[in-house]
């Protein structure tokens, strides 16, 4: 009975799981408490929240600093829309199927992109993205460069009453939420998770312990491609038009997602979560000024990023100690 | 036949607006490992000011230079020692994130000002002069342009290996530390890169304002272009950025010509096939 | 003899790692002080705090009278102490004659100029337009002297100026030593070779584990107590 223990579950985390479980339920039945526009606005945050996740696993976990995600989402959205109006594939199945294609793209883009390091990178990606957006413009059956509509019979697998299609699409973007959320908890849980710990607080010393960097990292950009590609798919789901500038516009997917995950705490699970929130009470209250939105926007970012570069979580976490998603080991002794 | 090497002289000319793009990139870069996600939006904000003061003063985009430039340098001395030597670092994040929100907030701020209505900088007659080379017609602003571009260039590279500026630059590059205890305050010798990368970035912006019209959510692409100039030519050969340059704009200008479409994209391609084949470029600067 | 540099209880840290307690120590005008120490001693850290790339407390560093413990480098540069750096670092993207020329970035007036140098160092003057990164060992030592020279500075403080370097270049500098500090300026010589430090130096510091652990006028100082300082052991 003596003696210290090592675990990495603590108070904070175990009621933040019941607290969780419980919201997750009140959440699923959102369709019967909410109105259409909140359940709009409640879909469009657990897709922004995900993809803010994934591009925190790959720049706050893996140092792929990417500012071409855009490429992934816009992908993913045009799969959807190619698969289901010429393959005849059920949308959801489409949105899968086109996560598939994104991985198997991804590889060869990655290939490339490596090349260029730190901050080449982002750029890389940039152009990489423009790549997309190009090719897609130039291809007419998808309407070029103005882009498409879902036709009605397609939109119409996902329930017969408009009401029944809202939920659906509510419920898919709330499961990817919770699956992209599970999933990144679970991958840096894992052999892999450490890997990419050790990687992010040193390259060298992680190499040295025998790790792959490049595989590791080759393996995070593919499956947060893949993911994103499938929130992509989701997010052309609700809205269901699609153009080129829409689908792989750097500031939708790319800007607002990164400013999310400064502003929340990059390198943390916690991060994107309260950043997504911080970003749509932002948003709602600041919405009619446009673009001063965005120039506060920006100009927080840039203020957290000097000021307290962990973020507002970093904050929280320093001053009470809270983990939220144990993924650390802590050691307490027993009268802890 | 001649249709061919006219649209390959137009892409040489354009390749000389894109090493300007690229130059200032390439500076800073060399002098401070710094990449500027907001120097695209620094380009349009040159159009901008280069509009504003030949509406305010009637006078010619060329003469309007003697404002922008120093206005635009001056921006740049205090972006650098007010902002951008706080983020500068062995981690490439914040240099990155801040640069931008940098990027995100100029944009918007010319959209409050002046609109996303698309501008054009008013050369007069200079904007449709042509001259007749061999049968291959040529305007005489890209002309001028890449005339700008060599001069630029050839002047970067004189301060960069031949004056006691050039050689604080490239000693702060070898080693801060070193360089500091020879008396060079880096803070400020940063500051001094930015303003001359700004005053660069200046002529860029009002030629490109005098070449095409121009809106504030432009600036995205012309850092990406002034980027892959940069990569096509190797990291840190001032020339090697002006063969980058011209090697995109003729990937242009034939990928153009193949369909209106297809030219931008050409670019991209020609891009990612040095970077497929070259990872450093096509002229890396030799280590010493 | 007035007190061109003092020290009054330095401590100097790396993040958490401390390697300097409460170190005095000072400098007279004319003098040349060797700083001796085994490895980890806190040489170097010792010549960082002074040359002003590791930042102190305003107070724990007095140069002429004037606190000067948290100024930058540059700042330090300016007031006339100049570093000979451990392992040369010389700038490899300058030529030998701008490694120069940079050192003289600090305008002060001297004796000391690009001809100055030349003539001390000639070899140096042949090969001006070489990269520095083709230089011997000992001739990138002559620059990195000669860089320090050129800023005319009153205090020069020479980090390992022998280490690896082979002995035929060592006794080179040792011999042009006294042409250089002959000319009033004041010297502190961090060096491992404890005969060469003691062979040009009028005083000592033995350094251990971030302490002074023995001080006094080179005549003075036995070789046991030398080696007692140096070792941590009674002799």
């Amino acid at each position: 009975m003596s003696g210290p223990t090592v675990s990495r579950s603590t108070r904070a985390s175990r009621v933040a799981m019941i607290i969780g479980f419980v919201g997750l339920i009140v959440l699923i039945a959102a369709p019967w408490w909410a109105g259409r526009a909140d359940l709009r606005l409640m879909g469009e945050i657990y897709l922004y929240l995900s993809l803010a996740c994934l591009w925190n696993l790959m720049a706050g976990y893996a140092g792929l600093v990417s500012v071409g995600q855009q490429a992934y989402v816009g992908f993913g959205g045009y799969m959807l829309f190619a698969l289901s109006i010429f393959g005849g594939l059920n949308p959801v199945v489409a949105i899968l199927l086109g996560g598939v294609l994104a991985a198997i793209i991804s590889v060869p883009v990655a290939a490339l992109m490596f090349r260029l390091k730190g901050a080449y990178f982002a750029i890389g990606t940039w152009v990489m993205a423009e790549v997309f957006r190009l090719s897609f413009a130039q291809i007419q059956p998808l309407g070029g460069g103005s882009g498409t509509s879902l036709p009605v019979a397609i939109v119409k697998e996902l329930g017969a009453k408009k009401a029944a299609r809202e939920a659906t699409s509510y419920w898919l973007a709330l499961g990817a939420a919770v699956a992209v959320l599970l999933a990144v908890y679970l991958l840096l849980r894992s052999r892999r998770g450490l890997a990419l710990t050790a990687i992010r607080d040193s390259e060298v010393a992680a190499s040295g312990l025998g790790i792959d960097i490049w595989r590791t990292k080759l393996e995070v950009y593919v499956v947060t491609s893949a993911f994103t590609a499938i929130i992509g798919g989701l997010i052309f789901l609700q809205k269901l038009r699609i153009s080129p500038d829409a689908a792989f516009s750097v500031n939708d997917w790319t800007a607002f997602v990164i400013f999310i995950v400064v502003i929340g705490g990059i390198g943390t699970l916690e991060g994107p979560i309260i950043g997504t929130l911080l970003f749509f009470a932002l948003r709602e209250v600041l919405a009619d000024f446009g673009t001063i939105y965005l120039m506060v926007l920006g100009a927080v970012a840039i203020v957290v990023m000097l000021k307290a570069p962990k973020g507002v979580w970093g904050l929280i976490r320093e001053r009470f100690d809270l983990e939220l998603f144990p993924l650390s080991y802590r050691v307490r002794t027993k009268d802890d | 036949m001649i249709e061919w090497s006219g649209a390959i002289v137009q892409g040489v000319l354009l390749g000389g607006l894109y090493a300007l793009f690229a130059a200032g990139l390439s500076l800073i870069f060399g002098v401070m490992r710094l990449v500027n996600i907001a120097h695209g939006d620094l380009i349009i904000l040159a159009a901008y000011l280069g509009l504003s003061t030949t509406v305010m003063l009637g006078v010619h985009p060329f003469v309007a230079l003697l404002i922008v430039m120093p206005v635009m340098a001056g921006i740049g001395y205090v972006l650098q020692r007010g902002v951008l030597n706080r983020t500068l670092g062995p981690d490439i994040l914040p240099p990155l994130l801040v640069t931008f929100g940098l990027s995100v907030i100029i944009q918007n701020a010319l959209l409050e000002t002046y609109t996303a209505d698309p501008r054009k900088l008013s050369g007069g007659a200079i904007d449709t002069a042509s001259l007749d080379l061999g049968g291959i017609t040529v305007g005489v602003l890209p002309l001028v342009t890449f005339g700008i571009a060599v001069a630029v260039i050839a002047g970067l590279q004189f301060v960069f290996y031949r004056t006691a500026l050039g050689r604080g630059f490239r000693a702060v590059s070898d080693n801060q530390d070193i360089a500091q205890l020879m008396g060079l305050n880096k803070a400020h010798v940063f500051g001094v890169a930015m303003a001359l990368a700004l005053a660069v970035v200046a002529i860029a912006g009002v030629l490109l304002g005098m070449r095409t019209s121009f809106d504030p959510a432009i600036g995205g692409g012309r850092l990406i272009f002034g980027f892959e100039a940069v990569i096509i030519g190797g990291l840190g050969n001032l020339w090697g950025t002006l063969a980058g340059g011209v090697i995109l704009g003729v990937a242009q200008t034939i990928g153009a010509k193949i369909d209106p479409g297809f030219q931008i994209l050409a670019g991209h391609i020609a891009f990612l096939v040095v970077l497929a084949v070259r990872p450093n470029g096509l002229f890396p600067r030799v280590a010493h | 003899m007035s007190d061109l540099l003092t020290l009054t209880s330095l401590d100097a840290h790396y993040g958490d790692f401390q390697a300097l307690y409460g170190l005095d120590l000072s400098v007279s005008e004319g003098e040349v002080i060797a700083i001796i120490g085994a490895n980890g001693a806190g040489k170097t850290t010792l010549m960082r705090s002074i040359s002003g790339l590791l930042k102190n407390r305003a107070e724990a560093v007095h140069y002429r009278g004037q606190p000067i413990g948290a100024m930058r480098a540059d700042q330090v540069a300016a007031l006339g102490i100049a570093l000979v750096p451990e392992g040369r670092q010389l700038f490899p993207s300058l030529s030998v004659e701008e490694n120069l020329l940079i050192g003289g970035k600090t305008g002060r007036k001297g004796p000391w100029s690009l001809g100055a140098v030349y003539d001390l160092f000639p070899i140096l003057q042949e090969r001006r337009t070489q990269a520095s990164t083709s230089l011997s060992g000992g001739q990138q030592q002559m620059v990195a002297i000669g860089r320090a020279l050129m800023a005319n500075p009153d205090l020069i403080l020479f980090d390992e100026i022998s280490l690896g370097l082979a002995p035929v270049i060592i006794r080179q500098i040792y011999e042009a030593l006294p042409g250089i500090v002959g000319q009033g300026m004041t010297a502190m010589i961090v060096e491992q070779d404890i005969t060469k430090a003691l062979s040009v130096s009028s005083r000592v510091y033995c350094l251990q584990e971030g302490r002074v652990a023995l001080e006094g006028r080179t005549d003075d100082v036995t070789h046991d107590q030398i080696t007692a300082a140096y070792f941590g052991v009674e002799a």
